[in-house]
């Protein structure tokens, strides 16, 4: 049991990254990646709220969606957007100073591929209560994984000497794909 | 030009920044802006995820980008026609409810036809939803503008998209399998270079193209008159 919970986590982490190898969630990776603060504090935004979607699609899922299958990505999409609407509203009430270090990455986190493919993911392999919340952290920790080693790689060749038209986004998917490599190696830990 | 930028535009943030806002455009110009020099994916470097995950095949970005230009052109013109009634306050949550409609057609669809395809896309189907290209269209062009412009505006950059989407899955589908929709080119001896067709050959193809386009972009101003010259410079130098 502790042993299945465990891959679930190690899987969602290093071998099926989400970022670096199923392609959830890069406009944060490729945009807010320039500082390792920044990268982090976004790491840690979206674990958070992807550890609630967790908890809400699993009760979605056996309380409601039962009966109505077909409500499904429409109901997945409300809940994570009010989700985050209200997270940013309890954030802004207890801690504003943490409210301004997030303030502006929390509404964004919405439109962010990986919260939803997320929902959906859990939903398709069917995972209890405890699992969907490993699989969350899991998959945060793979997010926040991803962001640092860019943020970090991204800080310590900003004042490299790259030709002139590589600049700016076509350096960044290099960095990315050289990345993302290196986490195939990784591939032949799990055989499903 | 416009496609070098330091840091890719946040999904969410980008799609309030009015594209071809602030002037008069032309029923042809919304038409015809959307696929090549307003690009979503190539110039604007929205909606990446679906560009780097599917791409694989010519096939599965074919049905990709049918997908999202039906999702765009039906939520463009829902958007524009009940553009009087939506409140401003509640208007992303109603665009995101249209969007999701349409995505849930669509997703249906794809399952009863195209099974097969519909199963290698995996979860991307349904992340339509939060493509920014579609989002950001609705924000910045279909909600202050008449179903007519609006219907051509996302024909433009939904044709831009699956434009995107072939040249980066016919690139990874000749170079990582050696074959075209499925038929073999070089015969039973060339070595599929397979690093192509799986996640890191995404990133690379799409470096690649981004850099052509740069390049493209410095051999134009080379060449463009000397008057024009220095303002194009003071751009590229600020970007």
């Amino acid at each position: 049991m502790t042993g299945d919970l465990g891959w679930i986590f190690f899987s969602a982490m290093v071998v099926n990254n989400f970022t670096l190898m199923l392609f959830l969630g890069l406009c944060p990776f490729l945009g807010v990646s320039g500082r390792i603060d920044t990268a982090l504090r976004m790491g840690a935004a979206n674990t958070f709220v992807l550890v609630l979607t967790a908890v809400a699609v699993w009760s979605l899922n056996t309380f409601v969606l039962a009966y109505a299958p077909y409500l499904r990505l429409i109901a997945f999409i409300i809940v994570i957007a009010s989700l985050v609407q209200i997270v940013e509203m309890v954030v802004r009430k207890l801690s504003p100073v943490l409210f301004r270090q997030l303030g502006i990455f929390l509404p964004l986190i919405t439109t962010n591929c990986a919260i939803l493919g997320f929902a959906i993911f859990q939903t398709n392999r069917a995972y209890t209560f405890l699992e969907g919340l490993v699989f969350a952290v899991g998959a945060g920790a793979g997010l926040t994984l991803a962001l640092a080693l860019m943020a970090s790689i991204r800080e310590s060749i900003e004042f490299a000497d790259v030709p002139d038209v590589a600049r700016g986004m076509a350096l960044v998917l290099f960095i990315a794909g050289s990345l993302s490599l290196a986490f195939m190696g990784f591939a032949g830990l799990l055989s499903t | 030009m416009d496609s070098v930028r330091p840091e890719a535009p946040h999904c969410g943030a980008h799609g309030a920044t009015p594209v071809g806002l602030g002037r008069v455009t032309t029923p042809a110009e919304d038409l015809l802006r959307g696929l090549w020099r307003e690009n979503p994916v190539l110039v604007q470097l929205l909606g990446l995820c679906p560009t780097l995950a599917v791409t694989n095949s010519v096939a599965n970005s074919i049905v990709m980008g049918l997908a999202t230009f039906f999702v765009l052109l039906g939520s463009s013109v829902l958007v524009s026609a009940l553009k009087r009634l939506v409140p401003n306050a509640v208007r992303i949550s109603t665009y995101v409810l249209i969007i999701a409609t349409f995505v849930t057609i669509a997703e249906m669809v794809l399952q009863a036809l195209v099974p097969d395809i519909h199963k290698a896309l995996g979860p991307f189907v349904a992340l339509i939803i939060v493509n920014c290209i579609i989002l950001g269209r609705q924000e910045a062009f279909a909600s202050r503008q008449p179903v007519g412009r609006a219907a051509l505006d996302a024909i433009g950059m939904g044709g831009g998209f699956m434009l995107a989407l072939l040249l980066m899955g016919s690139l990874r589908e000749v170079l990582g399998s050696g074959s075209l929709l499925g038929v073999s080119l070089f015969g039973p001896r060339y070595e599929p270079w397979v690093i192509f067709v799986l996640p890191p050959g995404g990133f690379f193809t799409l470096a690649f193209l981004l850099l052509a386009i740069a390049w493209l972009g410095r051999v134009r101003v080379a060449r463009a008159p000397v008057r024009a010259r220095p303002a194009v410079g003071a751009v590229e130098r600020a970007a």
